[in-house]
């Protein structure tokens, strides 16, 4: 089961209820940062680290001997990353998004995979738990691709040691948000009872419901604000599934980087009822497709 | 040097310049001798998520232009139109299409020699 923790904006407690609910997972689990513009659950989960290797999108690097300059690869290309004006050929490597239609489409296999430096990928162990995570290289400009093969990593790791994963996805509603909870099989929603909390969270409801997949809501910082937040779950059908209260102790933890299912035997107890809650939520059928899909 | 591309708001020669080149309208080529025009709409860089200044400089390239008014060209953009041998003169915003091949007649244009705008 792999369980996707997104927010409509950032600084909602997206990574505190990741790394809390990992903690509290009874079984064989893996948290995972997709979040690769900002990596930050291993601030609070302090992984050991195993290893860590650069990852690497796949770039065309044409071969001009062999070019007749046909524009096949030019005009296939939606992203532009590779132009034929005449005799002349130039290539955009950090437009490039990887596909490999440029290869298969050139007649005169002109073009040869090269490679642009995506960011890295890193593993280790926290506790119990597995941990893997994606950075992006500093001025790198799409996150997709090295989500895509933080992912494909996790799909190897769940094949050969099977458990669960818990995912934090980046904050909002952009296509690397949505390409974080695709796979996953229940989406939990964390935000803020606050105007701005609200506004935020409708986009993110109407960004990821049409996906169908099982989906709940998680309260951060419960009795700020008002109560608009409960009413639009009670009216869209999403499970308000966990609440968590706002306190001076808890963001002090927070701020120490410390797992804040940890700190007292309440939020141990609400931790462990979100868990239970999610499995059960991930089991049901997914609630039925709003009117709008 | 007989054919050059303005980037316009509309297609004639008294349309005010379209200070965007990926983004741009479309472009007035202006034959310089005959003063002939012809517009080159650029409404399919425009739906483009990325790359419009590349599609916008391969467009005016096949036109056999050999310089650019305009008023600001991306990093990229100035790479294709630059192997492309086209020249270009930026910040004319502000003035008409003819105007601007008026200024560029009298040699009162600069030719740039890189991008005046950050690329994403
Ligand atoms: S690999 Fe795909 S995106 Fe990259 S240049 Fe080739 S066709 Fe374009
Ligand atoms: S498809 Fe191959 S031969 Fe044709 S322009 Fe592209 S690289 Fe050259």
């Amino acid at each position: 089961m792999i369980v996707a923790v997104a927010s409509g904006k950032g600084g909602t407690g997206k990574t505190t209820v990741t790394a809390s609910l990992a903690a509290v997972w009874d079984q064989p689990v893996t948290g995972v940062d997709l979040d690769v513009e900002e990596p930050n659950l291993h601030l609070f989960l302090h992984p050991a680290m195993a290893g860590c290797e650069p990852a690497y999108l796949p770039v065309p690097v044409v071969d001009e001997a062999r070019c007749t300059y046909c524009g096949a690869c030019s005009e296939l290309c939606r992203f532009k990353a590779i132009s034929v004006m005449g005799q002349l050929l130039l290539t955009f490597p950090e437009m490039c998004h990887g596909c490999g239609g440029c290869l298969a489409v050139c007649p005169e296999q002109a073009i040869a995979p090269g490679k642009r430096e995506l960011g890295e990928i890193s593993w280790g162990r926290a506790g119990a738990a597995g941990f893997l995570s994606g950075r992006l290289r500093i001025s790198e400009a799409m996150s997709p691709p090295l989500m895509r093969l933080v992912k494909a990593r996790l799909q190897q790791m769940l094949a050969a040691g099977g458990g669960d994963a818990i995912i934090d996805a980046p904050p909002g509603v952009s296509c690397p948000a949505v390409n974080a909870v695709l796979d996953s099989d229940v989406i939990l929603l964390v935000t803020e009872p606050t105007p701005f909390g609200f506004y935020d969270f409708q986009l993110a409801w109407e960004a990821f419901s049409p996906l169908g997949k099982p989906l709940g809501a998680v309260v951060n910082r419960a009795g700020l604000g008002n109560d608009a937040i409960y009413q639009f779950c009670r009216e869209k059908g999403v499970p308000v599934l966990a609440e968590i209260p706002y306190d001076r102790a808890i963001a002090e933890a927070y701020a120490r980087g410390l797992i804040i299912a940890g700190i007292s035997g309440r939020l141990q107890e609400t931790f462990i009822s979100l868990r239970d809650r999610v499995r059960h939520l991930a089991n049901s059928k997914a609630p039925r497709q709003a009117a709008h899909a | 040097m007989s054919k050059i591309a303005v980037t316009s708001e509309g297609p004639s020669l008294d349309d005010q310049i379209d200070p965007r080149f990926g983004r741009a309208a479309g472009f007035v080529v202006v034959d310089l001798e005959s003063m002939g025009t012809q517009y080159l709409d650029n409404g399919g860089s425009q739906v483009l998520a990325q790359g419009a200044g590349i599609q916008a400089a391969e467009l005016i390239a096949r036109a056999g232009v050999s310089c650019l008014l305009t008023g600001f060209v991306g990093p990229k953009a100035f790479r294709v139109l630059a192997a492309a041998g086209i020249k270009v003169a930026q910040n004319l915003e502000g003035l008409t299409v003819r105007q601007a091949v008026e200024r560029f007649k009298s040699g009162q244009v600069e030719m740039a020699q890189a991008a005046n705008r950050a690329g994403r």
